[in-house]
């Protein structure tokens, strides 16, 4: 085989050096729940407390919190940052991003052209003659 | 609680009536199988081989043998898999001018579904796993996968999804709706018996075992490579097998998601594919392919890396453009996320969504047209080998680039119009699935066979498979794509126009050659057991290869690596030939190893009654049988036994035995 050979068990070198956890401290943890709570309590009182009138308005502003709220338990609970596992976390992270996008975006354009299409019934904007008018 | 009560609490819906006892045909087929299963049973008993099998191979987690078990399964359901395709072109050959063939639509319909999901699912999704789970580990100088137990159960989860697909044969229907079961036809108003149940929960079941796998691999090659390895100096194999489990782990979870509504839909009464309530069929088939794109890459990619191995090593020469096959691949694996739509043109998107997808089709084609041209600028001045698996790695460029232009045509939407669900569309995904999945396996097979086990495959029946399959498939498919031209739609049970039956008669005859190819590649592996001695491999590199696994013996101790390899290069193994590195023979220590484990096997059995019991509405069997699987489970996590150490002794003798060998012998 080799002339260069490396002689310590495989099962124990692999992946060296790229796992050290950088928040798993009391604090980072404290730091995550905190932040989770507040940005639990506050959607919550946005809707018990019927503090925005508009219902789409408020739709918006939920999911806003919920998508920082992804971002926290991604860095405080899961341990995530560019640099960890080597930099593939992050790598994954912005493929599974990527696909999440090109699904929902591809889904919601072709849905809507087929509907639009193939299903005039179900948008109200067609009139009954329209209706009897397509092929 | 009375006794019809009770039975239907135990059989859910399973009645006498569900054993299609009244079918000629499938009553011979329940015989033939019945009688050789039991002459198996008989043979592995009389031998006393069930021990051996439970111990060394059923139980066994080690890489290299759940490859070789992939590669059996694959064996096996390909025969089931193509007597179903025999049945399509007999009864399409003969249904004319009023005769009705041997096979009722009924029966017709099952036979073209099976035929569909076997071939993807338990064939060739089998045969991709098999070789990247033997080869992977080796050609990354790894001891095992990252997750040896997984693997085990992996794997066993792929047959009990195998075995449901198989017992709808016997009991029950297996799906009338075609390999993707579209909706409304799959839902519970125009399918209420169990063919699609058996669809859902044997995908289902078998769709864990390959996201797993999945997971898996891509653990072991981003973990697990040899020091010195990194992303650019990895075999190509590994790197189109690392594409290709990226796939899987992104794309698989939007079928068991899709699977999962319509099983919602037949079970709970929810409407998401139904054609009331609110619901839309569209939507499952925009869903589906979602997952099936992506599917075809995760199918094809691992075999252009098994052709690119093969044409560097069997011309003697460095793999031209590895670079920019790297990138072609990590290309095709972006850009396989969007084109799914062209699998539906026709369902009435519009002109700008249509465009949109018919041109991300036809960007896909120009780094798969590269590989292409990277195979024919390594072999251009290499001194070429015409073993076997070169073989099947030209008639795959030839054959695939046919197929690549068919695509190309079927994605210009106008044409697709006219295209659509032809024929046509047979000939071209078979086209590619054949001459790219299929050559490639083989090429594989003939490839690394030595490297499993010891010795080559014989040449000359590998060359009688070879051109049976390359002729077979020309005359089964070119035909088909005639046919499409005038406009003949597919899943067809009888005709009624007596010009075309000509061109399906032809077909039939290349489905012949193909069974020869088969029958050949039988024959091959047969004749190379009785010729194991004179086929001998002792060096463990019979081809002169390229990449790490054959720098081991052959067969590869259980541990793979008596010392973890260093790299410096790409084709490590040639650069440590070319430096005439020499082979450490002292100073072993002992090797850590993964224990067997029966656990993924008992895991699997349940899932496969939980699955059968599910299709037939037997609930009460089903939660007891998930009761048992979550006892398994988590009684598996208190099995703190599972890893030993070969100590050094035993791998000093091991490796003295190969010095002695390749003393002896080179």
């Amino acid at each position: 085989m080799s002339a260069h050979i490396d002689s310590h068990d495989h099962h124990d070198d692999h992946g060296h050096g790229e796992e050290e956890v950088s928040h798993s401290t009391l604090k980072g943890y404290m730091m995550g729940f905190f932040l989770a709570v507040v940005l639990t309590a506050i959607p919550f009182w946005l809707v018990m407390g019927k503090v925005i009138p508009n219902p789409q308005t408020l739709a918006i502003v939920i999911l806003t919190f919920a998508a920082i709220q992804i971002v926290v338990h991604m860095i405080y609970f899961l341990h995530m940052d560019t640099k960890s596992q080597g930099g593939w976390n992050m790598l994954a992270l912005m493929f599974t991003l990527i696909l999440v996008v090109i699904t929902l975006t591809g889904s919601i354009w072709v849905m809507f052209h087929l509907n639009s299409n193939m299903m005039p019934g179900m948008s109200h904007d067609m009139t009954e003659q329209q209706v009897k008018n397509l092929p | 609680m009375n006794t019809p009560d009770l039975v239907t609490l135990i059989f859910g819906r399973l009645t006498i009536e569900a054993i299609p006892y009244h079918e000629p045909i499938l009553i011979g087929t329940f015989a033939a199988v019945a009688l050789g299963g039991i002459a198996l049973l008989a043979v592995l008993t009389k031998y006393k081989l069930w021990g051996y099998l439970w111990s060394e191979w059923f139980t066994s987690i080690d890489h290299k043998k759940i490859g070789i078990m992939y590669m059996v399964l694959g064996v096996v359901m390909l025969l089931r898999g193509f007597s179903d395709a025999i049945m399509m072109r007999a009864q399409q050959a003969m249904a004319f001018n009023g005769n009705p063939g041997f096979l009722p639509p009924h029966h017709y319909d099952q036979v073209f579904t099976a035929h569909g999901v076997i071939m993807i699912f338990f064939v060739a999704m089998p045969f991709v796993t098999g070789l990247m789970n033997f080869v992977v580990p080796l050609q990354i100088g790894a001891r095992d996968v990252a997750f040896p137990f997984l693997n085990n159960f992996s794997f066993w989860m792929t047959v009990a999804g195998g075995m449901l697909v198989m017992a709808s044969l016997f009991v029950g229907e297996f799906a009338r709706t075609g390999w993707l079961a579209y909706p409304p036809l799959s839902g519970l108003a125009a399918s209420p018996d169990v063919g699609v149940d058996y669809y859902i929960w044997s995908l289902q079941v078998a769709g864990v075992g390959t996201t797993l796998s999945g997971i898996n691999l891509l653990a072991t090659i981003i973990k697990m490579r040899a020091p010195g390895m990194t992303m650019m100096k990895m075999p190509v194999f590994t790197w189109t097998s690392l594409c290709t489990n990226v796939l899987i782990v992104a794309a698989f979870p939007v079928l068991t998601a899709v699977l999962a509504l319509l099983s919602l839909d037949r079970y709970a009464g929810t409407n998401f594919f139904t054609n009331d309530f609110g619901g839309n069929a569209m939507m499952y088939v925009n869903l589906i392919w979602i997952w099936g794109h992506p599917e075809v890459y995760i199918l094809v990619l691992p075999l252009f890396g098994v052709f690119s191995e093969v044409v560097a090593t069997f011309s003697r020469k460095r793999l031209f453009g590895y670079a920019s096959m790297v990138y072609a691949t990590v290309v095709i694996t972006v850009l396989s996320y969007l084109v799914w739509l062209h699998h539906f043109f026709t369902m009435g998107s519009g002109a700008s969504v249509n465009s949109f997808f018919g041109i991300t089709t036809m960007i896909i084609s120009i780094p798969t047209g590269a590989k292409i041209f990277n195979w024919l600028f390594t072999m251009y001045r290499g001194r070429i080998q015409f073993e076997v698996p070169m073989l099947w790695t030209m008639g795959f460029m030839v054959t695939f680039v046919i197929g690549g232009m068919t695509g190309v045509m079927l994605a210009v939407p106008p044409a697709d119009f006219l295209l659509h669900n032809s024929l046509f569309l047979i000939a071209h995904f078979h086209n590619v699935i054949i001459g790219g999945v299929i050559f490639g396996v083989f090429a594989g097979i003939n490839y690394w066979f030595p490297k499993a086990f010891g010795f080559k495959l014989d040449s000359y029946w590998g060359k009688w498979s070879f051109w049976l399959w390359l002729t077979g498939f020309y005359f089964a498919f070119m035909p088909l794509y005639v046919l499409g031209f005038m406009g003949v739609t597919r899943r067809m049970n009888h005709f009624e126009d007596p010009s075309l039956q000509i061109w399906f008669i032809i077909a039939a005859f290349g489905a012949l050659l193909i069974a020869g190819g088969i029958a050949a590649f039988l024959i091959q592996i047969f004749v190379s057991i009785k010729r194991r001695e004179a086929l001998r491999d002792v060096t463990g590199d019979p081809w002169h290869g390229r990449t790490l696994e054959w720098s081991t013996s052959s067969p590869p101790p259980s541990y793979n690596f008596a010392f973890t390899p260093v790299i410096h290069e790409q084709d490590a193994w040639w650069q440590m030939k070319e430096r005439n590195a020499a082979r450490r023979t002292e100073g072993y220590l002992p090797i850590h190893m993964p224990k067997n484990t029966a656990a993924g096997v008992y895991i699997a059995a349940f899932a496969f009654v939980i699955g059968f019991a599910m299709i037939w509405h037997m609930f009460l069997i089903a939660g007891v049988a998930f009761l048992g699987l979550l006892v398994t489970a988590i009684g598996h996590t208190f099995n703190y036994k599972r890893d030993y150490y070969i100590p050094a002794d035993v791998v000093a003798r091991t490796e003295a035995a190969r010095t002695e060998e390749l003393a002896a012998h080179v």
